[in-house]
C-alpha cells in the first residue's frame, strides 16, 4: 500500500485496463460502486430521522402539554453556549464540505488539513457540551432521584417525600409544575446525548478517514469515502439546527 | 438420475476450509448458512419456552410451573420468536442467499456491512441470553411501561438492549437489500422482469429501514429511564405510558409485515413453479407487496382500541386496519387464478404452500374481527388473538419459511432429501397447527383470557387439545432436522434444476460457486416463462 502513498494517481500508473484497486469485487464499475454507496448512506440517514424522530415526537406531545413548565426548563439552560455551538457545528460542515471539495481535487494534504479542523471543531463542540451538562449536574437538574427545581429563589425537591423533607408545604400545582420540568430535562439528556454520541461515532469515522486521506487512497476517481462521512456529518449537523430552537430558542422572547 | 447430476468440484461450501473461512466469510451464501445455524438454535429456544407454554396450560390449576416462571416463559417465547426467529428468519436466510442470485449479481452491494449484521445479531441473541441465564424477564414481548419501567425486577435491561442491538442488524440486512435491488442488476433485468420474492424483499426491507429505528429509539426510551431514573413514560411525573404503546406498536405492528412478506414472496416463487404456469396478475401481486408495507404503517393502533385513545382515531385506525385486507386478498386471488388449470403438483414445497393459502386466508379473516371496534372490545387480550396472530406468524411465516427452506434447500447444499419424511413432515405441521391453535379461538371467544397460567375448568377440554397438537406440530418441526442433516451427505445429487423451474438461480450449479455467475447473465424474458424458455434453448442450439 505504501507504493500508492508516493503515485497519488493511483489509476495513471495501472492503465485504463486495470481495475481501480478501490473497486470490490461485486461491482462491475466504478460509479456503479459508488451510486450503491451514495443510495445506501441516504437510505442510512433516513433511519437516523427515524431513530432521532422518535424522540422528536415525545418532545413535541410533552411540550404541547405541559408548555409552562417547559418553557420554564427551557429558559434556565445557558444560551450563550448553545449559541457557540451552534456556530463551531455550523463551521465543521463547512470545513468538512471543503474536504470533500479537496479530495475531489485529488489534493492530498488539503484533504487532511480540512478534516483535521473538522475534527477539532467537532471536539470543541464536545467539550463545550460536557461544560453544559456539569453545569446541569451542579444544579441537580439531571433526572431522577436527585432533581431538583428551583424557581424564583425558592429551593422545592421535586416528589413528595423529598417536599416533605425540605420542612414546608409545596402545593400540588407547583409539585406537578417541578414534575414536568424534569420530563423537560429527561428528553434534553436523551436528545443531546445520543446525538453527542453521534459526534463521537463521526469523530471515529473522521480519524480512520483522515488516515486514509494521509495515506493517499483519495483522488478524484475515488473519494466515496470522504463524500459518505461528509453526509453522515451535515446530517448530525441538521439534527442539532432541530435541536438547538426546540431545546434553546422557542419561547424565550416571552 | 442422469449422468449430467453431479456435485460441481469447486462450489461455495468447499472454496475454502476451515473454521476462519466461515466467521469471516464476506460470501452472501456462507452469511446465509451462518444465520440459518443460529436462527434454527434461537426456534428450537424458542420452541422449548412454548414447550413449557403447553405443559402448564394442560390442567386448570398452575400445577407445572409457578406464575412467576410461566410470565417469564411466554415473555421469552415472545422475545425469541419475534426478535430472533421469525424477523430474521427468511429475509436473512433464504434473502440473503437468494437475492444476489435471482437478480443476476455476484453479492450484496455490502457484503462486509452483510457479515456485520449478522454479528450484531449474534452479539444482540447473547445478550438475550444472558438476560434468560441470570433469571429472565416477565413484562411480555411487549415491554410496557410502567411496569417495564418502574415495577418488574427481572432483567428487562439486557433483554432490552438485545432488542436494540438486534435491531440494528436487521436495519443494515434491509439497507443492503434495497442497494442490491436498485443497483447490482444484470443487464436486461428490469423492474417488472424480477421474481416476486425480490419484490416482497423490497418491501420488506423498506419497513426494515424506516420502522426498526423508531423500536430502537423506543427501547433506548425505556433503557434509559429504567437505567437512569429518567421520566419520560413514567406517569408518577406526567409521563405516558400510551406513548410508549403507540411507539411500541408503531414498529411492532408493521414487524408482523416483516414476518410475512417475506413468506407471500416465497409463495409466489412456489406456486407459480409447481403449477408450471406464469404467475396470474404479476404486476397486481408485485405492487401489492409495496402496498402492505406502506398499510402496514398506518394501522398500529388498532393494538390500542382498549388503550383509552380517542373514538374517533379508534375509528379511523379500524377502518384502516380493514384495508390492509384488500393487498393481501389480491395476493390470495392471485395466487388461486395461477393454480387454475395449472399443471399443480404435490411436491413437499407444495405441500406447505397449499398449506399456507389456508392458515393464511383464516388468520387474515380473523383479523377483520379483531379490527372492527365492537368485537375487539370483547375479544381483546384473550385467547382468540393469540390464535389469529400465530395462524398468520405460524401459519403464515413459518409454513412459508419451510416451504421455502425445502424449494430452495437442493441449491444450497446440491442433494435432495427424503420426499417421504419431508411429506409425513409438511402434514404433520398443518394438522398439528391447526389442532394447536384452532380450539384457542374458540377458547378465546369464550372468555379465556392471554397470559395467565391457570384458568377455570370450563376451558380445559379445549386446551388439552390445543397441547396435543402442539406435541404433533413439534414433531413435524423436529423431523426436517433430521431428514435435511442426512441429505446432506447421502441424499441424491441434485442438479442445477431439480423442479424444472425458472429463474436465474436455477441455471448456476448446485451448490453455485462463490462467484454465483461465470459471466454475469443477460435477462430476456420475463420471469415465470415455462414453455418458451424451453423453445428458446433449443432455438439457440
Amino acid at each position: 500500500m505504501s507504493d500508492v502513498a508516493v503515485h497519488p494517481a493511483p489509476g495513471a500508473v495501472h492503465g485504463h485496463a486495470a481495475h481501480h484497486p478501490a473497486l470490490q469485487h461485486q461491482f462491475q464499475t466504478m460509479s456503479q460502486q459508488k451510486e450503491a454507496a451514495v443510495l445506501g448512506m441516504w437510505a442510512f440517514l433516513l433511519t437516523e430521522i427515524l431513530f432521532f424522530g422518535g424522540l422528536f415526537l415525545a418532545y413535541a406531545l410533552y411540550r404541547m402539554w405541559y408548555h409552562d413548565a417547559f418553557v420554564a426548563a427551557s429558559t434556565s439552560i445557558t444560551l450563550s453556549w448553545g449559541l457557540i455551538n451552534t456556530v463551531v457545528l455550523i463551521g465543521s460542515s463547512l470545513t468538512m464540505a471543503l474536504a470533500v471539495r479537496a479530495a475531489q481535487f485529488s489534493q492530498r494534504m488539503a484533504t487532511v488539513n480540512w478534516l483535521i479542523l473538522t475534527m477539532v471543531l467537532g471536539t470543541a463542540f464536545l467539550g463545550i457540551k460536557v461544560i453544559e451538562y456539569a453545569d446541569k449536574f451542579e444544579h441537580h437538574h439531571v433526572p431522577g432521584p436527585n432533581y431538583i427545581w428551583e424557581e424564583a429563589g425558592h429551593a422545592a425537591a421535586a416528589g413528595e417525600a423529598a417536599a416533605a423533607d425540605a420542612g414546608h408545604e409545596v402545593s400540588p400545582d407547583a409539585a406537578n409544575f417541578q414534575l414536568h420540568t424534569q420530563i423537560f430535562f429527561s428528553l434534553y439528556f436523551t436528545m443531546t446525548g445520543l446525538h453527542a454520541l453521534h459526534m463521537i461515532i463521526g469523530l471515529g469515522l473522521m480519524t480512520v478517514i483522515t488516515w486514509m486521506a494521509w495515506k493517499g487512497r483519495f483522488s478524484s476517481e475515488y473519494y466515496t469515502p470522504v463524500e459518505m462521512s461528509g453526509l453522515y456529518w451535515h446530517f448530525v449537523d441538521i439534527v442539532w439546527i432541530f435541536l438547538f430552537p426546540l431545546l434553546y430558542l422557542i419561547d424565550r422572547a416571552h | 438420475m442422469d449422468a449430467t447430476r453431479k456435485i460441481p468440484s469447486l462450489h461455495y461450501l468447499n472454496n475454502g476450509h476451515g473454521l476462519a473461512s466461515w466467521l469471516l466469510t464476506k460470501d452472501h451464501k456462507r452469511i446465509a448458512v451462518l444465520y440459518l445455524i443460529t436462527v434454527s438454535i434461537f426456534f428450537f429456544l424458542g420452541g422449548l419456552m412454548a414447550v413449557g407454554i403447553r405443559l402448564e396450560l394442560t390442567t386448570p390449576e398452575g400445577d407445572f410451573v409457578t406464575a412467576d416462571t410461566y410470565n417469564k416463559m411466554f415473555t421469552l417465547h415472545g422475545v425469541i420468536m419475534v426478535f430472533f426467529f421469525l424477523i430474521p428468519s427468511i429475509p436473512a436466510v433464504l434473502g440473503n442467499f437468494l437475492i444476489p442470485i435471482m437478480i443476476g449479481a455476484k453479492d450484496l452491494a455490502f457484503p462486509k456491512i452483510n457479515l456485520l449484521s449478522y454479528y450484531i445479531y449474534a452479539v444482540g441473541g447473547i445478550f438475550v441470553l444472558s438476560a434468560i441465564a441470570m433469571g429472565g424477564v416477565d413484562t411480555g414481548w411487549t415491554f410496557y411501561t410502567p411496569y417495564s419501567s418502574a415495577a418488574s425486577n427481572t432483567n428487562v435491561v439486557p433483554t432490552a438492549l438485545g432488542i436494540f442491538i438486534t435491531g440494528f442488524s436487521s436495519i443494515l440486512t434491509g439497507l443492503n437489500f434495497i442497494v442490491t435491488i436498485h443497483r447490482m442488476r444484470a443487464p436486461g433485468m428490469t423492474w417488472f422482469r424480477l421474481p416476486l420474492f425480490i419484490w416482497a424483499h423490497y418491501a420488506v426491507s423498506l419497513i426494515q429501514v424506516l420502522g426498526t429505528p423508531v423500536i430502537a429509539i423506543t427501547v433506548l426510551m425505556l433503557f434509559v429511564e429504567r437505567a437512569f431514573g429518567f421520566g419520560i413514560f413514567d406517569p408518577a411525573r406526567g409521563g405516558d405510558p400510551v406513548l410508549f404503546q403507540h411507539l411500541f406498536w408503531f414498529y411492532s405492528h408493521p414487524a408482523v409485515y416483516i414476518m410475512i412478506l417475506p413468506a407471500l414472496g416465497v409463495m409466489s416463487e412456489l406456486i407459480a413453479n409447481f403449477s408450471r404456469k406464469k404467475i396470474f396478475g404479476y404486476s397486481f401481486v408485485a405492487v401489492s407487496s409495496l402496498a402492505i408495507a406502506v398499510f402496514g404503517f398506518i394501522v398500529w393502533a388498532h393494538h390500542m382500541f382498549v388503550s383509552g385513545i380517542s373514538v374517533y382515531a379508534a375509528m379511523v385506525f379500524s377502518f384502516l386496519s380493514f384495508s390492509v385486507a384488500i393487498p393481501s386478498a389480491v395476493k390470495v386471488f392471485n395466487w388461486t387464478a395461477t393454480l387454475y388449470k395449472g399443471s399443480i403438483s404435490f411436491d413437499t414445497p407444495m405441500l406447505y404452500a397449499y398449506g399456507f393459502l389456508g392458515l393464511f386466508a383464516i388468520g387474515g379473516l380473523t383479523g377483520l374481527f379483531l379490527a372492527t371496534l365492537g368485537t375487539d372490545i370483547h375479544l381483546h387480550d384473550t385467547y382468540f388473538v393469540v390464535a389469529h396472530f400465530h395462524y398468520i406468524m405460524v401459519g403464515g411465516a413459518i409454513m412459508g419459511y419451510l416451504g421455502g427452506l425445502h424449494f430452495w434447500w437442493p441449491k444450497m447444499f446440491g442433494r435432495m432429501y427424503s420426499e417421504f419424511f419431508s411429506r409425513i413432515s409438511a402434514i404433520l405441521v398443518f394438522v398439528g397447527f391447526n389442532l394447536t391453535f384452532f380450539p384457542q379461538f374458540v377458547v378465546g371467544y369464550i372468555g379465556m383470557p392471554r397470559r395467565y397460567h391457570a384458568y377455570p375448568d370450563e376451558f380445559q377440554v379445549l386446551n388439552v387439545m390445543s397441547s396435543a397438537g402442539a406435541s404433533v406440530l413439534g414433531l413435524g418441526y423436529l423431523l426436517p432436522a433430521f431428514y435435511f442433516l442426512y441429505s446432506l451427505k447421502k441424499g441424491e445429487v441434485a442438479g442445477p434444476n431439480p423442479w424444472g423451474a425458472s429463474g436465474l438461480e436455477w441455471e448456476v450449479p448446485s451448490p453455485p460457486p462463490t462467484e454465483n455467475f461465470a459471466v454475469t447473465p443477460r435477462v430476456t424474458s420475463e420471469p415465470y416463462e415455462f414453455t418458451p424458455r424451453v423453445a428458446k434453448e433449443v432455438e439457440l442450439v
